[in-house]
């Protein structure tokens, strides 16, 4: 009785966390694990897809503040799926909880990214398109589009909750690398599937760099190469009915990622709002981990062999 | 109208939904098949061509020189990386995998360094490998530096299973037959 009491006061504290545990005993007697070289970014996409026949698992949290409302924890978890060299598949299941009021499911995201181009160039082109599948009290904010503004998410969950989206979100990711740097910017652009929406307009930008560009010889976990940092910014850009930077919200965002030897990738970030429409702070974090060889381990399941 | 729209949507993400699972499944599914028709019937043609992708390296590519040539040290952190980043594939001691093909042959061994730097930074992405600029130049002349200090393994005209010429300091794994995912 007390267990329950207590295991139910852990769900609503912390109701990101169950769902993180389930996913990743699920996963402990996965293929073999890889050591990823994650990009730090949270928003932005580089151009480097998933490698062929691995399955990346990543859950991600957001905690934002919110004036005239509630603060809330928005969390979210990512299947990315390397298809082949040049094509990723991805899948994502969120929610939130907007404290003093509930928790919600938020719903649902399949997106797909396609490298059009074999070799590396200065510019590296990669399309973007995903299908969203939410309701109107979807927080994660992994994209701020058109005129999103924070006064959107002041209403209760009961009430946003009603609204559903459903989206098509298409992004072209340019992404270059050199001398350690990758500086990536993304045009964004979404269509709410009811005839009605307009277009909106987006933007995310990044720049990063490891601390340092020669690995060294032995294994550590806080060797200088193992740590990524960059800054991001990101915002609206209006709609084809009211193009431009009026009602938008934009936000400027130091992000730090931290690749263990021990294959778990952590990512931070710090978001801080640069206009009167935006929150004042998104505080973010990410866990992820590689599995090499899903595939194929899925493949010998399939068929019956060990 | 609005009904009959939202009931066209409601239908509309239930077949966008399967549609999603049916292809994620072919995509997992498929590239297994793949992999296991590549295992079976890979010939040593077709594991040429991979290795062909080496001689489409650009002549000034080629010629580009490693700044850690005969370094120790890059030799060891090369090795670091190259078992994190690359073993999932060419297999623990670089004599290949299921998915990447052995880096021990001659094609490989006998390939200069700013080729072997041209396809990490490029990958050979038509055949499954991704490409490596995201790991900073200085690492992937690292690795480079590490996959020279490997002894070479005889061309593919031998007998697959043929052992490494000089077994130190790294020995090749009975090569199995590969082929990346085309």
């Amino acid at each position: 009785m007390v267990a329950c009491v207590v295991l139910e006061r852990i769900r609503k504290t912390f109701p990101g966390l169950i769902l993180i545990s389930l996913i990743f005993s699920l996963l402990l007697c996965a293929p073999s694990l890889v050591f990823a070289q994650e990009s730090p970014y949270i928003v932005t996409y580089d151009h480097y897809l998933e490698e062929p026949g691995s399955l990346e698992v990543e859950y991600f949290s957001t905690f934002g503040t919110q004036r005239g409302g509630n603060d809330f924890d928005a969390f979210w978890t990512e299947f990315e799926y390397g298809v082949t060299a040049w094509w990723t598949t991805e899948v994502y299941v969120s929610g939130q909880t907007t404290f003093n009021d509930s928790t919600v499911f938020t719903g649902d995201r399949w997106e797909n990214r396609f490298r059009l181009l074999q070799h590396e160039h200065i510019v590296n082109p990669v399309l973007y398109i995903e299908f969203e599948n939410t309701n109107a009290a979807d927080k994660i904010l992994k994209e701020v589009e058109g005129h999103d503004v924070e006064s959107d998410y002041a209403e209760s969950n009961a009430v946003l909750r009603k609204e559903h989206d459903h989206e098509l979100e298409m992004k072209l990711l340019l992404s270059s690398t050199f001398k350690g740097w990758n500086v990536a910017v993304n045009p964004i652009v979404t269509k709410n599937l009811l005839p009605s929406e307009p277009w909106e307009f987006a933007y995310a930008i990044g720049a990063s760099r490891p601390l340092a560009l020669k690995a060294s010889p032995n294994h550590c976990n806080f060797c200088p190469e193992n740590f990524i940092v960059g800054v991001e910014m990101y915002g609206g850009l209006g709609d084809t009915q009211s193009p431009g930077l009026h009602d938008t919200s934009h936000y400027l965002a130091p992000v730090v990622a931290w690749n263990l030897p021990s294959d778990w990738t952590f990512r931070m970030s710090s978001g801080f709002g640069l206009n009167e429409n935006s929150h004042r702070l998104l505080m973010r974090w990410g866990i992820s981990r590689e599995f090499s060889g899903f595939g194929e381990m899925v493949g010998r399941l399939l068929r019956g062999r060990p | 109208m609005k009904r009959t729209l939202a009931s066209v949507l409601q239908s509309g993400r239930a077949a966008l939904a399967a549609a999603g699972i049916v292809v994620l499944g072919i995509g997992v599914l498929g590239s297994a098949r793949a992999l296991a028709r590549n295992e079976a019937t890979a010939a040593p043609a077709t594991r040429t061509l991979t290795y062909a992708a080496l001689a489409e390296a650009p002549e000034k590519a080629r010629e580009r020189k490693n700044p850690f040539q005969g370094d120790l040290e890059a030799v060891a952190a090369g090795g670091k990386l190259f078992e994190q980043h690359c073993a999932g594939c060419h297999g623990r001691k670089a004599g290949g995998a299921r998915r990447g093909p052995s880096l021990l042959r001659e094609e490989v061994q006998q390939a200069t360094p700013g080729t072997l730097f041209w396809i990490l930074t490029n990958g050979v992405v038509r055949r499954g490998m991704p490409v490596w600029s995201k790991l900073p130049e200085p690492e992937r002349w690292q690795i480079v530096t590490f996959l020279h200090s490997l002894k070479l393994q005889p061309p593919l005209a031998l007998p697959m299973n043929a052992k490494p010429i000089n077994p130190e300091p790294v020995k090749a794994e009975p090569a199995a037959p590969v082929q990346h995912i085309p």
